[in-house]
């Protein structure tokens, strides 16, 4: 079975040619862009929702392109149990277009921070993370200036209980705490899952840790998660 | 009719912006402040001539764009 990614192209979206450059050359599978004025999402297992800035952050991040004409046709993609990763900008499009709970706000120091971080992986055993050991402390760089999760504590209290929290920011030593937080996110919550276990939205940058000459090679084992999971269905 | 649309953030809810302003007030002599909270105002201007059109109307937008209610609360005023 030949299996199709694709990444979703909104205006401002800036990391785009980066996830399909990783799918296409690293991991070696068709991809295509998506235009968010496409609505046919037809022969494609995995969507990408890459970063940037789409429309230029104003209101709120994600906030005007989860109206975008594509996104119905993701929501209904996620419907179906069909994967999706949303990375960054394409993480908080997911939030506001409640695909995923909660929100992000401003990082606490106010300043952009784009370096390498380390993270914990606190669930192993979803789509996204199954090349992956429990507790595998990863190294993959973060670039945001609203990276600063958010949730009700009814809403923490759901994202635990259903085992939905797949990585955490840590020290290299796999530590959480709060020296280890970079941006102030509510128990240093990087990335989760909904409850289906179908979508990932994480503030780091796998494509941007793809290959070794890069300086970490960990955020390709993600894709590499999705391919494998795709393949053994 | 013009409307005027005061968003804030929930009081439970953390303001780095405002925390960091409030440092920058201290800063420059002002002492005594308890609290800085930074939010939006967003001005629109209706054709509408019904007033109470135009208030569900705003509700509506409120809802559904232009504050998150996840970390965010809305008031409106309606001018002529």
């Amino acid at each position: 079975m030949k299996l199709s990614f694709a990444v979703v192209v909104f205006p401002g979206s800036n990391c785009d040619q980066d996830c399909f450059y990783v799918i296409k050359n690293v991991l070696k599978q068709p991809v295509k862009y998506i235009w968010h004025k496409e609505t046919n999402l037809e022969g494609i297992d995995c969507l990408i929702l890459p970063g940037g800035f789409s429309y230029g952050d104003y209101l709120r991040t994600g906030a005007i392109a989860r109206f975008s004409p594509v996104m119905k046709a993701v929501g209904n993609f996620a419907k179906r149990g069909k994967t999706i990763i949303g990375i960054c900008n394409g993480f908080q499009i997911l939030l506001e277009a409640g695909l995923l709970p909660g929100i992000m706000i401003r990082n606490k120091n106010l300043h952009f921070i784009c370096r390498y971080v380390y993270l914990r992986t606190e669930n192993n055993k979803t789509r996204f993370t199954n090349l992956f050991n429990s507790g595998q402390v990863l190294r993959i760089p973060i670039a945001h200036n609203e990276g600063n999760y958010y949730i009700d504590p009814k809403g923490l209290e759901e994202l635990k209980d259903n085992n939905q929290i797949v990585f955490r920011y840590c020290s290299a030593d796999a530590e959480v705490n709060e020296d280890s937080n970079p941006n102030g996110a509510l128990e240093n919550i990087a990335g989760i899952i909904n409850k289906e276990g179908n979508i990932l939205g994480m503030m780091p940058h796998p494509e941007r840790s793809s290959e070794e000459q890069l300086g970490s090679q960990d955020g390709y084992f993600i894709f590499k998660s999705i391919l494998n999971y795709l393949k053994t269905r | 009719m013009i409307a005027e649309i005061y968003i804030t953030l929930k009081e439970t809810v953390s303001d780095p912006q405002g925390l960091t302003v409030k440092h920058a007030l201290e800063s420059l002599g002002y002492k005594d402040l308890v609290e800085v909270r930074i939010g939006k105002l967003i001005k629109i201007k209706l054709n509408s001539k019904n007033r109470r059109l135009a208030m569900r109307q705003i509700e509506d937008m409120c809802r559904r764009l232009l504050a998150n209610p996840i970390i965010e609360e809305y008031n409106f005023k309606i001018k002529d």
